[in-house]
């Protein structure tokens, strides 16, 4: 995968001037002790999207104006999804269209994954095309879109097929506030109860949970993460110093940088590395030590 | 000195008590503002005190207006607070309105969930919050799946900024479906779209100021609840103008509460 091989750790300094260059907060680095410039280094975003979002145009909604964005911000990789995988039923051409976007746009800085839906006859065909043809490093899962739970003896054999193929497994919790959904787009939260056995149940596993922090926190994130290979991202962590919050209920290791681009402002969770005080090693495997060293496991 | 940006000065109008780790209320709001530092924000608004209380009595109401007021004498050059009613009981608001704002340092009106805001109980509430030049904020969400039994829709925020022409309301969460929310106080040129509190999604501050002109769209975050960064990044990450930002990151706050602040002996 492009870019990843070469990412260094970000050092403190190196943050903050990218943050500030990125967000326009100017010399707000200075301001907290007259850093002197440091070239700053790659980002790995794990949640973003293409294609179009049903209910409103977002800035960032192109793909050539998504790559401009997420390159101005220090992004290097991202992994990012179809929203066309939410409701459309030809999902092998919502993949191909996908995949075909990732060649055409970015030289290698989008990182497709594909969309399976397991309730659709013969999905095992398209996982098959997201490994053979388009050569994905994982898949992009909507449960609550697809309508199935988790218990679902296919999303089982999804499961270990994916573990067969070495795929990365995302899996979005939610995709926004149910409070606020189109009355005819009303959809639940996933619910990720019984997760922790499917882990135990399917050796290899890796499962990285996209807008995940609405809906799971605390004990519950913690227990399901230490039951196995999940990750979690900070597009939807909330709360003043949410980071370090995090930090302190899950190993380092576990914790993945995210922004939800487009219908998320990049810059939320950009913003969050600032608001908590970490350590450059913290910094580091967020931003992208952490992602490189899931999708190297790949390789 | 408060910390700016050399590109942008913020004022947050929206924080709380809570959500935010300390045993008293100074602690609680100092460690707000280091968070607040980290993003270089320069002032906050604060109301309600370290617990809430949807429906308070006169009595509750006080003691949470109390820690406010205990949290900004520690923070005098940092923090405003704004005093935390229930029109329910009309006359003890009234009360601790003068209390709080015309005899204290408080340079606001917060209003929550205990009843509707286009209930004449209100009235006189904000005509006195006017007659002190202290700004109305008024929480504000149209839920789908459904609202507090006292809680203010958009709907209701311009049935009450009807009423009264010459009050400053602010329209907190901009209704949360802000969609909505920014279409339904639009013909109310003295009603604000105060943006906190929901998920920073992409191309509502870009609405707002469409719609309504940046000089009716404020910052705030709804601290600690929500993230500092979260909620600025809904006006960074906007494809607005950098007047626009700076309106909507303290310009607007700083005229709007001008006027109180200036009778308190305050200059900017």
């Amino acid at each position: 995968m492009t870019g990843g091989q070469s990412i260094a750790a970000l050092d403190r300094r190196g943050f903050l001037q990218m943050a500030a260059a990125a967000t326009g907060v100017g010399t707000l680095a200075a301001a907290r002790g007259g850093q002197a410039a440091a070239t700053p280094k790659g980002l790995i975003d794990v949640n973003t999207y293409l294609s179009r979002w049903p209910l409103r145009r977002l800035p960032g909604g192109d793909t050539t104006d998504l790559v401009s964005r997420l390159r101005r911000h220090g992004v290097v990789q991202t992994w990012v999804g179809s929203l066309d995988g939410l409701l459309h039923r030809d999902m092998a051409a919502v993949n191909a269209r996908l995949a075909d976007e990732c060649r055409r746009y970015g030289d290698g800085l989008l990182v497709p994954f594909g969309s399976v839906n397991p309730k659709l006859p013969d999905w095992q065909d398209d996982l098959r095309r997201c490994v053979e043809e388009h050569r994905m490093p994982g898949i992009r899962l909507h449960p609550n879109y697809h309508g199935y739970t988790l218990d679902d003896p296919d999303f089982v054999r999804l499961l270990r097929l994916a573990v067969e193929h070495s795929l990365i497994v995302q899996l979005a919790l939610i995709m926004e506030d149910e409070r606020t959904m189109h009355p005819l787009l009303r959809v639940e939260p996933t619910s990720v109860t019984g997760l922790p056995g499917l882990l135990k149940q399917t050796p290899g596993l890796r499962i990285v949970l996209l807008n995940s922090q609405r809906v799971l926190s605390g004990r519950a994130l913690a227990g399901l993460i230490a039951a196995g290979g999940v990750y979690v991202e900070i597009a939807m962590l909330e709360g003043v110093g949410g980071v370090a919050n995090l930090l302190a209920q899950v190993p380092l290791s576990r914790v993945l940088f995210g922004s939800f681009t487009p219908l998320f402002y990049f810059e939320s969770a950009l913003l969050k590395l600032q608001e908590s005080p970490l350590s450059d090693e913290q910094l580091g495997a967020i931003r992208c030590e952490n992602a490189r060293r899931l999708l190297a496991k790949n390789r | 000195m408060v910390m700016t940006t050399d590109k942008f000065e913020i004022w947050d109008v929206h924080t709380h008590l809570s959500g935010v780790p300390g045993d008293t209320p100074e602690a609680r709001l100092g460690k707000l503002l280091e968070y607040a530092d980290r993003l270089g924000i320069a002032r906050l608004c604060v109301f309600m005190g370290m617990s809430w209380s949807e429906d308070p009595s006169p009595e509750t109401m006080r003691r949470d207006n109390d820690e406010v007021l205990r949290a900004l004498r520690h923070f005098p050059d940092r923090a405003f607070g704004f005093v935390y009613l229930n029109p329910k009981h009309t006359q003890a608001s009234l009360d601790e309105l003068n209390r709080c704002v015309r005899d204290g340092p408080m340079i606001g009106v917060k209003l929550w969930v205990a009843q509707h805001c286009n209930a004449p109980t209100l009235d006189p509430i904000v005509e006195r919050a006017t007659e002190l030049k202290a700004p109305v904020l008024q929480h504000c969400w149209l839920k789908i799946t459904g609202n507090l039994p006292g809680e203010s829709t958009p709907r209701d925020v311009a049935e009450l900024a009807a009423r009264h022409p010459d009050a400053t309301i602010i329209c907190a969460h901009t209704g949360g479906d802000w969609e909505r929310g920014i279409r339904t106080i639009r013909p109310y040129p003295h009603v604000y779209a105060e943006i906190c509190g929901g998920d920073p999604t992409a191309g509502f501050t870009e609405m707002a100021v469409r719609e309504l002109g940046a000089e009716r769209v404020l910052y705030g975050s709804d601290a600690g609840g929500r993230s500092f960064a979260s909620q600025l990044a809904k006006v960074l990450g906007a494809d607005i103008s950098a007047p626009a930002k700076r309106l909507i990151l303290a310009g607007n706050a700083k005229r709007i509460l001008q006027p109180i602040l200036r009778e308190k002996g305050i200059h900017l």
